[in-house]
């Protein structure tokens, strides 16, 4: 198991190493760094002092380990559109991001389970193949359609939502929460619903193909035969089996969930990372973009070790084999 | 497998047309027997049409700014009360024609979405018949990247290649440099799919005796990968170029739809629903609702398609 996880690891600083030679060579070779930096009428003996100021003319090598060294002390640079430091711009982002975030997976989880043991007992019903079909178009459209159908539903038409923003925020030390205020959960909803709906249709299907399974085995029959009740058989022993790769997937796709809150983000004008991403590629703000491409990294790389820890306490099978199973 | 079949009623193979054999074939009994993929194929074939013929059904050019009128701006569609002949599904801020708007969009979208697919299946298939055939160190530095890339979200590279492109060139691009950004946006985020399956399956056909037989007579490597194992490859890679079609619709439309897409005088449909959502608000919903209707019909429609084919094609279900 130690060689295993071991093997991971390794995989993992491979990965991070290789995004890092990514957002260095971003910063250095797309564009000019001095430019972004000096006006148009800063004389050419300034700029090379900038240029050697900045160590521009140091081998790459060095230069490189110089930008490790910096991003691993948490210093990502500064922005060229905002003149702040992007750790800092990136911190005040982040607790937007992770709150729409974990909004989204625990509505994806729940509807997601809920529906999908649903669509597996009362296969044969209209309700079922409904949400099939919901399932079906909520896989195909892309996100940003989606968000605009329900903003002209429930904002426009309705008018029972607000469509853009956090709402009021409640300030505790560095975090700011949308949690505690009314108007932060009614601002949550239809951004939460728009970035979940792809995880909730996949968990759905997931959870009504591993419970149609399941409902085969010999021990669910076996407890039919105890007569145990229904609900204790589907709810006690057929669901529980089947969370098992549902929480493995539901893991997972928090990374892209995250990475996919760009698009959602910019919809709902949600004051978070993603949204600070996209503004950041609009105006060729190399800096922000790099270091949200490292952090995007290094939250996928946390998750994916994660569960694959998780994964090593939860089934002894993988503990006596050493390979590459996984 | 319809070759045997034909084959076995006693039918010399070449005098039998392709079309013949097509018709003759398990994919298209199986087509036949779907009423679902022939309305997604009927759906899909109307929309390619209106693409092609954009130029000659639209009501208006909306590339040329000669023909806007913006006396013509914001007017609902021809059965509300306010609706003006010949803006059958109203106009945009400019006093664009929606419809004919719709039409260029979708041609674009189509365009931009099939270049990338042959961008991104030539680099994927390219990449895995090298790291499949070859193996050794070529496998393991282009699986390696593969594995890095799959880590990240396509729309996320694509984002990333589209700004990093954008910087190195300085910002100041005409349209066919966007069209061309974007195409080569998509195509390095989606090669990986093919770039896996390719080389599992030459991995397999590897070791099979028509590939030592082409050694043996002295053929030399890539004739043998592209002649005669890539034609044997083809089904899977066939599934993948479906679906990859519209992701890469969806994608294109994404980053139009984010701004570092296609620009305002010359919209796809993803730009066509980003300046129509700025109109949501004011009551002027035909904007973004026709545009996004287009694009949803038909990324379900290719999608549709696509799911029946991976069925239709996949052994095991038959």
């Amino acid at each position: 198991m130690l060689a295993f996880l071991l093997n991971r690891l390794l995989q993992s600083v491979v990965v991070l190493f290789t995004v890092g030679l990514t957002a260095f060579s971003m910063f250095r070779f797309a564009g000019d760094p001095v430019n972004q930096i000096v006006g148009v009428d800063t004389p050419p003996a300034e700029r090379l002092e900038i240029r050697r100021a900045l160590g521009l003319d140091d081998p790459v090598a060095v230069q490189f380990a110089r930008y490790a060294g910096a991003v691993l002390r948490g210093d990502f640079g500064i922005s060229y559109q905002f003149r702040q430091p992007v750790s800092a711009l990136l911190a005040e982002r982040m607790p937007a991001t992770l709150e729409l975030a974990l909004c989204a997976t625990l509505f994806a989880l729940s509807m997601g389970i809920l529906m999908g043991v649903y669509c597996a007992l009362k296969r044969e019903t209209l309700l079922a193949k409904l949400f099939l079909a919901i399932s079906l178009v909520g896989v195909s459209l892309p996100t940003f359609l989606i968000g605009i159908l329900l903003i002209f539903l429930f904002s426009v038409t309705l008018g029972w939502l607000p469509s853009f923003g956090r709402g009021d925020t409640v300030r505790l030390g560095w975090w700011t929460t949308g949690f505690l205020t009314a108007s932060g959960w009614r601002a949550l909803i239809l951004p939460s619903v728009t970035l979940g709906l792809y995880q909730m249709t996949l968990i759905m299907r997931l959870v009504r193909a591993e419970m149609l399974e399941v409902l085969r085995t010999d021990y669910i029959r076996f407890a039919r035969a105890r007569g145990l009740t229904t609900r204790a058989i589907h709810f006690g022993h057929a669901l529980k089996n089947t969370l098992v790769p549902v929480i493995t997937i539901a893991g997972l796709q928090l990374g892209s969930v995250i990475a996919f809150s760009i698009i959602t983000e910019t919809v709902f004008q949600w004051p978070g990372m993603g949204l600070l991403f996209v503004q950041a590629v609009q105006n060729v703000d190399i800096p922000i973009m790099s270091a949200y491409l490292l952090l995007v990294a290094a939250i996928f790389v946390t998750i994916n070790l994660a569960v694959d820890v998780l994964y090593t306490i939860v089934d002894p099978r993988l503990r006596l084999s050493t390979g590459n199973a996984r | 497998m319809s070759e045997a079949a034909i084959a076995s009623r006693g039918e010399p193979l070449a005098r039998r047309s392709r079309w013949a054999r097509f018709l003759d074939s398990d994919l298209f009994s199986s087509f036949r027997r779907s009423k679902i993929a022939m309305a997604a194929f009927a759906v899909t074939l109307l929309f390619f049409t209106v693409a092609l013929a954009a130029p000659w059904i639209s009501p208006q050019n909306p590339y040329d700014p000669a023909q806007l009128e913006l006396m013509n701006s914001n007017l609902p569609p021809l059965w509300q009360a306010e609706g003006v002949r010949p803006f059958l599904l109203g106009t945009d801020d400019q006093g664009r024609d929606v419809l004919s708007a719709v039409f260029y969009g979708l041609r674009l979208s189509l365009v931009v979405g099939l270049l990338g697919v042959l961008v991104s299946g030539t680099l994927g298939i390219g990449l895995g018949l090298i790291a499949g055939y070859f193996g050794g160190v070529l496998d393991t530095l282009i699986m390696r990247v593969a594995d890095v890339q799959l880590t990240f979200p396509a729309i996320l590279i694509a984002l990333v290649v589209d700004g990093v492109a954008k910087a190195a060139l300085g910002g100041h691009m005409d349209t066919d440099a966007t069209i061309a950004l974007i195409v080569v946006s998509i195509g390095l985020s989606f090669w990986v799919q093919y770039a896996r399956t390719v080389r599992s399956q030459v991995m397999v056909e590897k070791g099979k005796d028509y590939v030592q037989a082409g050694r043996l007579i002295g053929l030399s490597s890539p004739v043998i990968m592209v002649r005669h194992v890539l034609p044997n490859v083809t089904g899977p890679v066939f599934v993948i170029a479906t679906i990859n079609l519209a992701l890469a619709i969806i994608t294109e439309a994404t980053l139009s739809f984010l701004g570092t897409g296609l620009p305002d005088t010359m919209p796809s449909l993803g730009t066509l629903i980003r300046i129509g959502n700025g109109y949501l608000f004011s009551g002027e919903w035909w904007i973004v609702a026709f545009p996004g209707l287009a694009l949803a019909g038909l990324v379900i429609a290719i999608n549709l398609l696509g799911d029946w084919l991976r069925d239709a094609l996949n052994p095991k279900l038959q």
